[in-house]
């Protein structure tokens, strides 16, 4: 801890009961600020729930229903109610997990979401994966190499991440490794034949399958992941690479890297034991943050390989004029989308010993 | 440089208002023209304007719309340098014209995006206290939202267009710019030639849209820039979905989508689009990375 001469603040932040205020402080601040996001968030939706020309009424009782049932109804969903007074409901309905009815599935769209999420859930996670094992350390090479070929080669390869189409890509890669080459399965979690075997405990098929120590299923899984996590892993890696190599030429520059070099350290051995450790913590952020990215971003993928989570969900629901489905998948996008955004800014709140002194 | 033009541009000190603008527009053609990323970048979007301008022209008497179920899924040839699509309409005509549909979300959401993040930016910083922090709380709290989920919700409430795509699109895009503008107005508002703006009696409403806006305007056409790839794609992706442009309007996310169903047998239908986006994407990209070098030597 760097402390200069007269900076009373930086000094008493060395009791740990001034360490322990901020913590709270920068706790408490991140529960408001994940509050008031929330509201933002569900305020956006009911504003576009009341943007629709579908009857909201007529979606829970039918057209056919009488005028009595209709009345009933209306009053249920607090219709007659200021609109102010209609948010507070809908925000009420929505604490207590009741998104309403599925018109496309007839349950409750809470129930469908919880069937729909685990599949999304393992694909945005196996491409985070993905994207970890192979950006971070071509960024560490591309900051390490910068200015010579295999930084350009990073950054071209980066470039495209952010340039393509995920559907398009999804599309050219079932022609090329489904199509041509039969290397990978085609759509969907498992060939048709094996749906269904494996009880569902975690609605996580590599975690069910495995449990069970059904491996040939296991297998089966794997080559219907591979080729959808991998093109979702391409653009969490363009984007963890850009910003491993950023964070890293920062590092490198700096001259303790020189100091560790000149007591002997390998020209690797220093970057990765004295510099890399340094950047751990905004890279823990950037990480929280592609992985939100991904959640969003499986809606397209899901959508090409026909990936029974959350984005096929929702986009059938799209064009079933089924609004509860729609805006309740919204809603669970965006709540896991703001959490783990603002947890990651947490983390990096936390752990930067350069931040706790502020 | 040595022409008198030339020094009379790159002069240092400027005598009229005119010298300084046109100097310091060709010190930034200039230093785009020695960036080879920059350069590239420029040429493709040149080229997508080109392309969106002239499609009749281009398209050599080809109908985007024109339909031949005797030709469909017919393979590239000579007569239909990319083939034709499931109703045998020409995929090279049909590219073209996308373009002009790409470039329409592309001005609009740009005319939408750049003017509300630039208000709420430079007003928030401007003034500072309360109007700062609640301006960027609701900021925040865009900031977070999920783009093309919300995008999607907005499409399927307001219906599918191209409209309600750039709608959905620039509600979770301004705030970004809204940032950008906030951090150049905190520290421009501290300069002294607004002091002195102040001492002279300006107005509130002229220090701004006279003095910080087109201070804040260079980085936030850098980030324009670099953002239009992602807008691009989700613009695409909305298409793609069947919630952009509706048919028969040629849209390239909407092309690939027609292109799914045969894509092991036509592989041209859906790649011949997707094609498009991504060079377009990459363009602005490039360009991007290549105006943020140029304006801000720092992050290179």
């Amino acid at each position: 801890m760097s402390t200069t001469a007269g900076d009373a603040g930086t000094a008493s932040d060395r009791r740990p009961g001034r360490l322990i205020g901020t913590i709270l402080r920068r706790t408490l601040g991140f529960v408001l600020t994940l509050a008031v996001t929330f509201i933002g968030l569900t305020a956006v939706t009911f504003f576009i729930s009341r943007l629709t020309n579908i009857d909201p009424v007529l979606a829970v009782v039918g057209d056919k229903a009488t005028q009595a049932a209709y009345d009933q109804a209306f009053l249920a969903l607090g219709l007659d109610q200021p609109l102010p007074m209609q948010y507070l409901i809908y925000l009420k309905r929505l604490v207590t997990g009741d998104f309403g009815m599925s018109v496309l599935t007839s349950r409750p769209v809470l129930t469908d979401l919880m069937r729909v999420f685990p599949a999304t859930f393992e694909l945005a996670t196996i491409a985070t994966i993905i994207g970890v094992l192979v950006g971070v350390p071509a960024g560490v090479l591309a900051a390490a190499r910068k200015g010579r070929w295999p930084d350009h080669v990073i950054r071209v390869v980066g470039l495209f991440g952010y340039s393509v189409p995920v559907f398009w890509l999804g599309l050219v890669g079932l022609f090329v490794f489904y199509g041509k080459l039969g290397w990978v399965s085609g759509t969907g979690r498992l060939d048709v034949f094996f749906n269904g075997i494996v009880t569902t405990r975690t609605g996580v098929i590599l975690i069910d399958s495995a449990i069970e120590g059904n491996w040939e299923i296991f297998g089966n899984a794997i080559s219907h992941l591979i080729l959808p996590a991998s093109i979702l892993g391409y653009f969490s890696l363009a984007y963890i690479a850009r910003m491993t190599r950023s964070f890293m030429i920062d590092q490198l520059s700096q001259e303790y890297v020189t100091a560790a070099r000149i007591k002997g350290n390998s020209y690797w051995g220093a970057v990765w034991r004295h510099a890399f450790p340094n950047i751990m913590v905004p890279l823990i952020t950037v990480i929280g943050l592609s992985y939100a990215s991904l959640l969003e971003g499986a809606v397209l993928t899901e959508t090409v390989f026909a990936w029974p989570g959350l984005g096929l969900y929702i986009t059938r629901a799209l064009f079933n004029s089924d609004m509860n489905a729609v805006l309740g998948g919204t809603v669970l996008v965006g709540a896991v989308f703001i959490t783990v955004n603002l947890v990651s800014d947490l983390l990096y709140k936390l752990f930067d010993p350069r931040l706790r002194s502020t | 440089m040595s022409t008198p033009l030339g020094q009379w541009l790159m002069s240092e000190a400027p005598l009229s208002r005119r010298q300084a603008v046109l100097g310091s527009l060709y010190r930034g053609v200039r230093a785009i023209f020695a960036n080879p990323t920059a350069l590239a970048g420029l040429f493709i979007v040149a080229l997508l304007v080109v392309m969106a301008v002239f499609a009749p022209w281009f398209a050599m008497g080809q109908s985007p719309l024109s339909q031949d179920l005797a030709q469909r899924l017919a393979a590239p040839s000579p007569e239909h340098w990319f083939g034709t699509d499931e109703l045998g309409r020409d995929i090279y005509a049909r590219t073209l014209y996308g373009a002009r549909v790409t470039l329409t979300i592309v001005v609009l959401v740009s005319v939408v995006v750049v003017p509300i993040g630039l208000a709420v930016g430079t007003v928030a910083g401007y003034f500072g206290g309360w109007v700062d922090a609640v301006l960027m709380r609701v900021t925040d709290i865009f900031l977070a939202f999920p783009r093309l989920v919300l995008a999607l919700a907005f499409a399927a409430a307001l219906g599918p267009g191209i409209e309600n795509a750039v709608i959905a699109i620039s509600l979770t895009s301004w705030p970004a710019y809204a940032r950008i503008a906030r951090s150049e107005t905190l520290a421009i508002a501290r300069s002294d030639f607004i002091q002195s703006v102040v001492l002279q009696g300006a107005s509130t409403g002229r220090i701004l849209f006279r003095h910080v806006v087109p201070l804040c305007l260079s980085s936030v056409i850098v980030r324009l820039t670099l953002d239009m790839a992602g807008i691009i794609l989700t613009a695409a992706g909305l298409g793609f979905l069947g919630l952009g442009a509706q048919p028969p309007t040629a849209e390239w996310g909407a092309m690939v989508s027609s292109g799914r169903d045969v894509i092991l047998d036509q592989w041209w239908v859906a790649t011949i689009p997707g094609l498009a986006i991504f060079i377009v994407s990459l363009g602005f990209n490039l360009l991007g990375d290549g105006l943020r070098d140029v304006f801000d030597p720092k992050s290179r």
